[in-house]
């Protein structure tokens, strides 16, 4: 049993989770007090001890269930495979019943489209044992699986999920309720459809579980664990991401600016004081007798900066100049002014779309789409950006002014003008460089940011919100 | 210390949660199970309004013990957390002395300090109380994540050792470990420290089946049908991406308001109308009554 868990917080902090020793003793001491046949308590009790924060929750889960998907019978599960095989046997006459129902015969024997009759019939009724063994049946039928095939996890998701189409199936379910009721309101048609697609999400998680089970049957436990492993969410890297992740990015992005505004609200009023005070020491030194005993200091007044953003929206980066626009304008109390221009081989400003607005994804979607900002082709190019930038606007940028300049810098081999970014830094306070490749990537092909970071008082690598959260936390 | 287990097993801590109207699920109620088994505080964070406070209060009053609060705020102190000495009692104290040495009484310093520091003069404040109560007490230490990273410091001889460090006493050890439950909005990340001494438990927002029970627990008088609207609706709005989605208190606040107009059943229209108690932005109204009434394009 200590050898088990062992095994499994080593998988645990290979996945990225920070396991403390002491937690390690307290989930030993919490494992024996708690049935283990009971698989679900035996994962709270662990999660408990061993998951301290929400974001961990997921990789926690996909590792527990890759780890002991296979060592049930190591825990003692014998009772419960007993039972499982007594709910199996109910399962089979239902099923074969089910089955009867469409047509007379077993589950191997059943016809593609009886199968998705039997689908259709089992999501109406949101029968979840009959969704289970459908979801079985339909990797063993559709995914293709061959034992050592080097191809993941999501290739023979994709390959069963695609033979299910589901989304027909959804538009079915909806046609037929509407059936039904003989016509919906608009309102119980969303309810209707919600509802249908909380199902059919349970089935796709149901055949993504029994995929991972086979794989782990196929390669072992250990070889899983690591290529099952998903980023957290502050790590997933901008430029890379999949449209789940940047919808799990977006829902992240709200409460971590929420956070880092109060933890910057708190340092700027707990901050050290203000310098010196020179002449109200000495004038509090008269009584100690002319000894400055009592140094006294000035009222901090910590200026806000004001932020120019100029951010490169061409397809490769235009996730990450989204991200960090919304992050900007989600701090903005924290800035004197926010003011923001986005190029791709055009400049246009677009600091009007943010104005006065509350919602500020609907924001960043119109700067997406309305902002002027091709100029010939529409393929980046820095060097006419930046010049078109200083002729109109250079004059504004002042001493309080801090440029963030967003990109990759891959200019098409266009000229770089990397003297505008220096003009700019005689001007402004600071000037960064924030870019969302790797920094082994900088300087390959025609990227040439470190042309411009010469003139930069600083540049970052920023592939993921932790590391913009922490650029910003500097920032301001 | 050998503590007395107070629950016999898990599924017993939920019917107990049930009984007053706390409907907890299969993890909410393992964790309180070994929460008191370990001995150990447990930390809980979720969204707003999802029954953190509720839980710690209905565990006390399912166990019958008795629930001292402590609402952290910024700019928590010792003397508002743990203890302080009653200066001014002290000050009478020594005056009275004064007084008795006019009368010619003698007076030896080291008495007169002996007595004013004593527990006499010592006024217990939450955490002090829990340790000392002799009852069963349940602790709560409502939104942690209020306090300076440094005052949380304070919390962690209590959490960890259940014992409080008095400089002139000594060492206040706990008659019996109390139960404590930390809640935590998550605006700021909590220290490693603190964690590691806590069992951790994130609640969420319930699936559609337990929402549906607690609607039905909760608000007496509503019927089955408009319970399962009601959170049918919920569940939608959840799926947006709003500021602020709907929390559970919300939503009973949504049902009753509901019952109290006499409905029996919700169409678009009653829903727009009453989407105010539900959200609590103005972005978030509008769009979410853009998405109810427009069905998504098929």
């Amino acid at each position: 049993m200590i050898d088990l868990l062992a095994g499994f917080i080593q998988q645990l902090r290979a996945a990225g989770l920070p396991v403390s020793l002491t937690e390690n003793l307290d989930a030993m001491e919490a494992v024996r007090h708690i049935p283990l046949e009971d698989r679900e308590a035996f994962k709270y009790a662990l999660a408990a001890t061993l998951v301290k924060s929400n974001a961990h929750w997921k990789a926690f889960e996909t590792v527990f269930e890759v780890y002991f998907s296979l060592r049930g019978s190591d825990l003692s599960q014998g009772s419960e495979e007993g039972d499982g095989q007594g709910d199996m046997d109910e399962l089979l006459e239902r099923l074969s019943s089910e089955v009867a129902a469409v047509h007379g015969g077993a589950m191997e024997a059943l016809t593609p489209e009886q199968l998705a009759e039997m689908l259709y019939r089992a999501l109406q009724h949101a029968d979840e044992a009959i969704l289970r063994a459908l979801a079985r049946q339909a990797v063993t039928r559709f995914a293709g699986m061959e034992p050592g095939r080097p191809v993941g996890g999501t290739y023979y998701l994709y390959r069963t999920l695609r033979n299910l189409d589901l989304d027909a199936v959804l538009e079915r379910l909806m046609a037929g309720a509407r059936d039904q009721a003989d016509g919906l309101t608009p309102l119980e048609e969303r309810l209707v459809r919600d509802e249908y697609e909380a199902r059919i999400d349970g089935l796709r998680k149901e055949v993504e579980a029994e995929i991972r089970r086979r794989l782990v049957m196929d390669r072992g436990v250990e070889a899983m664990a690591k290529t099952l492993r998903k980023p957290l969410p502050e790590e997933i890297e901008f430029m890379h991401a999949s449209k789940d992740e940047l919808a799990a990015l977006r829902r992240t992005i709200y409460p971590l600016t929420r956070r880092l505004a109060v933890r910057l609200a708190r340092k700027r009023r707990h901050g050290r004081k203000g310098p010196l005070d020179f002449r109200n020491t000495v004038r509090h030194s008269l009584s100690y007798g002319g000894v400055p005993a009592e140094p006294k200091f000035r009222y901090p007044r910590p200026a806000k900066p004001e932020i120019v953003v100029i951010a490169d929206i061409s397809g490769s980066v235009a996730a990450f100049a989204r991200f960090t626009l919304q992050f900007v304008y989600a701090m903005n109390a924290q800035f004197s002014r926010v003011r923001s221009f986005v190029f791709i081989d055009g400049i246009d400003e677009v600091t009007r779309f943010f104005e006065g607005v509350e919602d500020i994804s609907e924001a960043v979607h119109r700067v997406n789409t309305e902002a002027d900002v091709v100029w010939v082709d529409g393929h980046s190019d820095y060097g006419h950006a930046l010049e078109t930038f200083w002729e109109r606007w250079g004059r504004e940028i002042t001493s309080k002014t801090s440029v963030m300049l967003l990109g990759d810098a891959r200019n098409n081999y266009h000229a770089a003008q990397a003297w505008i970014v220096g003009e700019i830094q005689k001007r402004a306070r600071h000037v960064y460089w924030l870019n969302p490749e790797p920094r082994s990537y900088w300087d390959t092909g025609d990227s040439i940011v470190s042309e411009y970071a010469v003139h930069c008082d600083g540049a970052f690598e920023c592939r993921n919100l932790k590391q913009l959260e922490r650029f910003v936390e500097t920032l301001a | 210390m050998a503590p007395t287990p107070r629950f016999g097993s898990v599924p017993e801590v939920r019917e107990g949660l049930r009984t007053v109207d706390y409907l907890a699920d299969e993890g909410i109620a393992g964790v309180v199970y070994l929460a008191d088994r370990l001995g150990k505080p447990v930390l809980i964070e979720g969204p707003a309004g999802t029954g953190k406070t509720e839980l710690g209060k209905s565990v006390a009053s399912m166990t019958g013990s008795r629930l001292i609060r402590l609402q952290c705020y910024e700019g928590l102190d010792e003397s508002k957390a743990l203890y302080e000495w009653n200066y001014k009692k002290q000050l009478l104290r020594i005056q009275a002395q004064r007084v008795a040495e006019e009368d010619g009484a003698a007076a030896n310093w080291h008495d007169i300090e002996e007595d004013i520091f004593s527990e006499e003069f010592l006024l217990t404040r939450p955490l002090l109380e829990a340790i000392r109560a002799d009852e069963p007490v349940v602790l709560l230490v409502d939104e942690v994540d209020r306090v300076e990273v440094e005052t949380e410091a304070l919390l962690l001889e209590v959490l960890s050792d259940y014992q409080v460090s008095i400089p002139e006493l000594g060492t206040v050890s706990a008659h019996q470990i109390p139960l404590v439950f930390l809640t935590s909005n998550n605006t700021r990340e909590l220290s490693e420290a603190l964690k590691r001494r806590c069992l951790y438990l994130h609640i969420d927002y319930p699936d559609l089946e337990r929402e549906k029970e607690i609607v039905l627990a909760r608000v007496p008088g509503i019927s089955e049908h408009l319970a399962d609207q009601i959170v049918r609706i919920v569940r939608s709005l959840r799926t947006l991406e709003l500021k602020k989605h709907p929390s559970i208190s919300e939503t009973l606040d949504w049902a009753r308001t509901l019952l109290l107009l006499g409905l029996e059943g919700i169409d678009a229209d009653q829903a727009k109308a009453t989407l105010h108690i539900l959200l609590k932005y103005q972005s978030d109204i509008a769009k979410a009554t853009k998405e109810l009434t427009v069905a998504e394009p098929a």
